[in-house]
């Protein structure tokens, strides 16, 4: 079992740093989103998987041949109050580190699912209060603000997509057609939820460098996703139009006033750019995107197959 | 009416609009002077405003006067502060945000607004 544990440590260590550095600069993301988010996901999860059970695999050495046994073991251990001969502190300080570990991400992912299903339930009675609905699509509202913003507020009833005034004034209404494409994509897809998980993994682990890289990365792509749907409404220049026109709009010269005190921290990347220069690139080969999903699904199965059969 | 949240939306719309403080009789008949030139709605009773009206205070929208006979409603925030906390919220400059809010373009750096000027160039623009 002590294989086993190297194994697992090593994958951590190569999930939690190199992996997802080389996956945030890769240049093919942009050109198959749903696959490199679906790779995401794998990474994070088996990064979260494989520091837990490197942990345990360590920590159960002494109880059992495999991690099945010795947690039956240390289950005996428990009740007996007696630790059997050759289970040392280290053991034990393994044990409890991987406990505290699962238990921190699980409270923090219930934390923050908690804390913004209030936030959007009081974000929707205020907007209900404050927009009128858009006759010209369903489940769309307007608020009257000078700024150019587009956004969706997911609900496990009803789910709304927000229009400002500014935006229906700077858009054809082919353009907003794009937009509203969009917004949609976003709630049919369960976007929020994807947001939510990696959003809830970077304040877990705040001290990660690589958690907001990994947020940063997922958020981006999550939007190719929504623009893809927006495609198949209107055609590529009208996305890119709506795109640069609501991008440029909060600079010199537009109106700025809600938009000018953002800090250097409020836009730490590049999130628009890519998004247009992705749209004369050819989708990534068929046989390129089924590499990328099968190492993926490795990547899940090795932890997972360390833990049950080591 | 068509739902409770439109007749909230259309008790806070004339509560904003009022300076003064409202009873729910008053506010009845000044929604139905609002609505009654635009569609033939039927009467509003005022148990319904009365209702309405305390689910609004509950909310923290609305405060009632309860020294005066009958209750005198008011705004508690006038629109245009909700409207910029609502803002807030979505532009991300809000300081507790839990849930970035998927705007369909977000902050956009000055150097960033630039590449993408340059982008607009190459497509043929609706926009003079």
């Amino acid at each position: 079992m002590l294989h086993a544990a190297v194994i697992l440590a090593l994958l951590t260590l190569a999930l939690a740093w190199p992996v997802p550095i080389l996956l945030a600069r890769a240049r093919w993301t942009a050109r198959a989103p749903g696959t490199a988010l679906a790779l995401w996901q794998a990474v994070a999860l088996a990064g979260g998987l494989s520091m837990i059970g490197a942990l345990l695999a360590y920590g159960l050495i002494p109880f059992g041949a495999t991690p099945g046994r010795g947690l039956a073991a240390l289950g005996r251990a428990a009740v007996d109050t007696r630790l059997p001969p050759g289970a040392g502190f280290e053991h034990v300080f393994a044990l409890c580190c991987a406990v505290i570990l699962g238990t921190h991400l699980l409270l923090n992912l219930i934390a923050t699912v908690i804390r913004s299903e209030r936030q959007r339930r009081r974000h929707l009675t205020l907007v209900e209060l404050l927009s009128q609905p858009y006759p010209e699509h369903a489940g769309t509202r307007v608020i009257d603000h000078a700024a150019p913003i587009a956004y969706c507020l997911p609900g496990a009833t009803r789910s709304i997509t927000v229009l400002s005034a500014g935006m229906l004034d700077l858009l054809t209404s082919d353009e907003l057609r794009a937009v509203i494409a969009h917004e949609k994509a976003h709630l049919r897809q369960q976007h929020h939820t994807v947001l939510l998980a990696f959003k809830s993994w970077h304040s877990a682990l705040p001290w990660f460098p690589i958690a907001n890289r990994a947020e940063n990365a997922v958020a981006l792509l999550v939007e190719m996703l929504a623009d893809d749907q927006a495609r198949r409404v209107v055609d590529d220049g009208t996305l890119a139009r709506a795109i640069v026109l609501v991008g440029t709009a909060g600079d010199p010269g537009a109106p700025t006033d809600a938009l000018a005190p953002l800090s250097e921290a409020a836009h730490p990347a590049d999130m628009v750019t890519p998004r247009v220069r992705r749209l004369g690139q050819e989708p990534l080969p068929l046989p390129a995107r089924a590499a990328v999903l099968a190492v993926a699904t490795a990547l899940l199965a090795v932890p997972t197959a360390l833990l049950l059969l080591a | 009416m068509a739902s409770l949240g439109e007749l909230e939306r259309a008790i806070m719309d004339v509560l904003w609009d009022t300076p003064q403080a409202l009873s729910a009789t008053a506010l009845r008949d000044r929604l139905a002077a609002a609505t009654a030139v635009t569609t033939a709605r039927k009467e509003l009773a005022t148990t319904t405003v009365l209702t309405v009206l305390s689910r609004l205070e509950n909310k923290g929208f609305v405060s009632r006067d309860r020294g005066l006979r009958p209750h005198q409603y008011r705004a508690v925030t006038s629109r245009a502060e909700h409207t910029a906390e609502l803002m807030h919220e979505v532009l991300g400059t809000a300081p507790d945000r839990e849930a970035a809010l998927a705007r369909f373009i977000g902050n956009v750096s000055p150097q960033e607004a630039q590449t993408l000027r340059q982008l607009l160039g190459g497509i043929p623009s609706q926009h003079a």
